[in-house]
């Protein structure tokens, strides 16, 4: 740990920052106390809507307005820099402190060269001529470990992948040496591999160049993994401060216990998510339905299937990447190639892999989302390749439904969540009547705990893991036998997908249901499944019990990803 | 890009030909061209005789051919009502129109872009509310009824600028020019101002909804916070991501400019192309209808394409990546 001297590098001092709206006035960011070091990195950690991004918008003096900083100081090495004239504080940005934004594939304008960015973002803040920025552009790209920089500064940013795109936006940040970089979730977008990188690349220039680093994430992984000191923000106040290891091991106040105690743990299987008790309303409301009687736990009887419930042969799936008129000059991308599985009737199936894997691809083949090039796939020993009307295929398609990734684009805004949960219902008459299909709605969103007054409401008045709720009552509302669970919980925040994870297994056992469950999230794929899958580049790599994988993986690509897990230390 | 511009021509010439088919079933359709060239005295048998001179008893697809044939030649026949080749009517009128058209859309641009881009950065300023405003009545109120105002006002009134016509022109080669004349540019001002006011306000209101939709992007974020000017982000950065999907509407707009200068034209008596299409509406002229709708087709389509190769130079996302 670096010495602490006299004046810290960056100076926050009681920082209240709120914005006024027609309903009151919201309290973003209050009684917020921090300081930084040369060459110190400070996590800010919470989850959403704590104002931990809020901190480093005050800091950089771009609060959007109306919001507005109402209290306290920031002293840039002792100089306090919060209220400054515009042309004084614009001169501050990019000079002396850098900001990286959590998205790499938005933050760079896609009309313009690397090299012009660079070029532009140089010269309006050092006294250099435009051939010394065009060189030290090339530099940069080589010090954020760009290969070829001299070729690919001439490039535009959509001819970058998510990782080195995010790599230019740090050379970008760090490009006139500012003494401080704010870093807001600079790895929630990319992989872990990706992810890794990163994180090892920030560390490096950290060091390398003594900067004084915040980054601002809800990932407890990533705070391990680099962070000196961490300040945990719930609902607008610090509510601890302290060394890394002391708060990850041994924290203090009951909110940071849940929020650790809720990440999945990498290294052994448990039986439910612990859940962030210390959030009010945490604790499921639900009003448990008796399956054996109610409409969703009958027709479960959907007669015994010999072998495997679900089974793909030689799946492949390939996408055109250039069209052309002759067949001879098309070119193609193989999404998914020769994957061949097995599905147990009852199972969880987890299929892990980076993105591009094909992994969701997979799971869009089987629900029927796209048909594939070649392969078969048999589901309850009927083979629904051969289908060749839509009626046969939908009889069995009803027992087969998915959940997607994110909960925001998957429900219909203009549709209330009554009509949503109903719709599958109607589609298949699977009701008789108007009233029955309204009761059974109403029970679905009971049991998958929103309650019933949640029917006449629409989509956007619920938060994230609502929704992913809403999407899961949808599901259920067909009485299927197999749920397709892709990333169910990778937009959610770590206290709610403790929830989500928690209901899917209680559905899954009271149901006895059988999942196909995807994730790029080792820990998550360990609690939740019982054999699993490892996919790369479309190929099924291997397939072994959990368990199994995780202590004995076969493959050097699971020994990859599993090395890159983060991994956290834990108190016994 | 040579194969999606190829690609493109190909389905330029698809709408063309379909544009033809509807000029030529106006022949067929819209009253009886024999009976519009001749007099009441023709007999029965000079009628017969006509029709067959001028292949009217042809199979249709015999027909169609020899129109699709004659007008990629520029010929369209007689008018009915002027006796004279409607190429040579067109030719006539074409400069007239051509110029209100291209002056109006100058105008709209030139005002439309940069008060579009001033209402979206400065929402709260006066100005903008206030131009907001008047753009919601510009668009509001039908384009004849501001002609009329204008005429009215600076006409009658004041009487500042003619009311009707072009004023003195003067002729370069085929091309008739009212802008090297005082008279013929003051007749140019208020068709010019009417026909600008309607698509100006549009073009006001679209660029002011994608700037603010800009402004809030990621990208203007890590702008801002890299400390570039504000000049720089506002113009180098946002007017250009803007200008992107802008493009397509007002590549659309002028076209529309074109083809709408009907009703401009009439109010102002300009003796252009619109003028003479509404004229021959009146008259069954189906000669210079056919004309007309063949001519604004091919304006929209190669406004279309140039459009579309303005993409390839504006935006690097679309141009081939190997």
């Amino acid at each position: 740990m670096p010495e602490r001297n006299n004046t810290p590098l960056l100076d926050i001092r009681d920082l209240k920052v709120e914005f006024p709206s027609r309903r009151g006035v919201l309290v973003a960011a209050q009684g917020v106390n921090l300081s930084l070091q040369p060459g110190e990195i400070l996590g800010v950690v919470g989850e959403s809507g704590a104002g931990k991004s809020t901190i480093a918008y005050a800091i950089m003096g771009l609060i959007e307005p109306p919001g507005r900083m109402a209290q306290g100081e920031i002293l840039l090495k002792g100089e306090r820099i919060d209220g400054l004239p515009r042309e004084k504080m614009r001169r501050i940005r990019g000079r002396r402190i850098g900001m990286i934004f959590q998205d790499p594939l938005t933050s760079l304008d896609p009309l313009q060269t690397v090299e012009a960015q660079l070029v532009e973002t140089m010269r309006t803040h050092l006294p250099i001529s435009e051939a010394e920025a065009r060189a030290r552009a090339v530099d940069l790209l080589d010090q954020v470990g760009i290969p070829n920089p001299a070729e690919r500064v001439k490039n535009y940013p959509h001819q970058f992948s998510g990782g080195m795109r995010q790599r230019v936006v740090i050379a970008l940040a760090i490009s006139c040496e500012p003494e401080v970089l704010l870093a807001d979730e600079p790895t929630t977008a990319l992989d872990v591999s990706i992810q890794a990188q990163i994180l090892e690349l920030l560390k490096k220039l950290v060091r390398e160049k003594g900067m004084g680093m915040i980054i601002i994430t809800h990932d407890m992984g990533v705070i391990a993994e680099v962070t000196d000191r961490v300040a945990v923000m719930y609902r607008s106040r610090l509510v601890e401060e302290g060394p890394s290891d002391k708060i990850l091991t041994r924290p203090d106040h009951p909110y940071s216990q849940s929020l650790i105690a809720a990440v999945p743990p990498p290294d052994r299987r448990i039986e439910r998510f612990p859940l962030v008790e210390y959030i009010e309303k945490a604790g499921d409301e639900s009003r448990k339905l008796d399956l054996a009687t109610h409409w969703l736990g009958q027709a479960r009887d959907f007669g015994q299937t010999d072998g495997p419930l679900l089974r793909i042969e030689d799946l492949t799936m390939r996408f055109m990447t250039k069209p052309s008129i002759l067949p001879s000059r098309r070119r193609y991308m193989t999404a998914v190639d020769h994957v061949s599985l097995d599905i147990r009737d009852g199972e969880v199936f987890g299929l892990v892999g980076e993105s591009g894997s094909g992994k969701s691809t997979v799971a869009r083949l089987i629900s029927g989302i796209y048909t594939p090039f070649a392969g078969r796939i048999h589901f309850a020993g009927e083979e629904l390749t051969a289908f060749k009307s839509r009626r046969e295929a939908n009889r069995l398609r009803r027992q087969m439904q998915m959940i997607f990734q994110d909960p925001y684009s998957s429900l219909n805004p203009r549709m209330k969540v009554r009509d949503i949960v109903a719709e599958p219902i109607r589609f298949h008459k699977l009701a008789s009547s108007g009233a029955e299909v309204r009761r059974i709605v109403d029970d679905l969103l009971d049991h998958v705990g929103l309650g019933a007054s949640a029917a006449l409401r629409y989509p956007h008045e619920f938060s994230g893991g609502q929704r992913q709720r809403i999407s899961i009552a949808r599901a259920l509302a067909t009485r299927p036998r197999f749920l397709i669970c892709d990333e169910p919980t990778s937009a959610l925040d770590v206290s709610i997908q403790a929830q989500i994870l928690n209901l899917l297994k209680d559905l899954q056992e009271e149901l006895g249901l059988t999942m196909l469950f995807i994730s790029h999230d080792l820990p998550v794929i360990r609690q939740m499944c019982g054999r699993v899958g490892v996919m790369q580049h479309g190929k099924l790599l291997e397939t072994a019990e959990t368990e199994e994988l995780f202590n004995n993986p076969q493959t050097d690509y699971t020994r990859h990803l599993l090395a890159l897990m983060p991994r956290m230390k834990r108190a016994a | 890009m040579l194969f999606f511009i190829a690609r493109r021509l190909a389905q330029s010439v698809l709408v063309m030909l379909t544009v033809a088919m509807i000029a030529f079933a106006l022949f067929q359709y819209v009253g009886d061209p024999i009976n519009n060239m001749v007099d009441q005295d023709t007999s029965l048998a000079d009628r017969e005789r006509l029709r067959q001179e001028l292949g009217l008893n042809d199979p249709v697809p015999v027909q169609f051919w020899r129109f699709v044939k004659n007008a990629a030649h520029g010929d369209f026949g007689v008018s009915y009502r002027l006796r004279k080749p409607v190429s040579e009517l067109i030719a006539e009128r074409f400069p007239a129109t051509m110029e209100l058209s291209l002056i109006s859309a100058l105008l709209a641009l030139g005002v439309g872009i940069p008060m579009g881009v001033y209402t979206a950065l400065h929402r709260e300023r006066l100005p903008s509310k206030l131009f907001m405003t008047l753009s919601l009545i510009g668009v509001s109120l039908p384009t004849f009824l501001i002609g009329i105002f204008l005429i009215l006002f600076f006409g009658v009134q004041l009487r500042w600028l003619p009311t009707f016509g072009r004023g003195d022109v003067v002729h370069i080669g085929w091309w008739s020019t009212g802008l090297l004349t005082k008279t013929g540019l003051q007749s140019l001002i208020m068709p010019a101002i009417t026909l600008a006011i309607f698509q100006m306000t549009l073009i006001v209101r679209l660029v002011r909804a994608e700037m603010l939709e800009v402004m809030r992007t990621d990208y203007i974020k890590f702008a801002r916070a890299r400390g570039l000017k504000t000049r720089a982000i506002h113009f180098g950065h946002a007017l250009k991501n803007t200008l992107v999907p802008v493009i397509t509407i007002i590549g659309l707009q002028v076209g529309s400019i074109i083809a709408f200068a009907i009703i401009t034209e009439s109010v102002f008596q300009w003796p252009g192309m619109g003028l003479l299409f509404v004229q021959a509406i009146s008259e069954v002229d189906i000669p210079v209808m056919a004309a007309y709708l063949m001519l604004i087709a091919l304006i929209f389509v190669v406004i279309n394409l140039i459009v579309d190769i303005l993409y390839f130079v504006i935006d690097p996302r679309l141009r081939v990546q190997s």
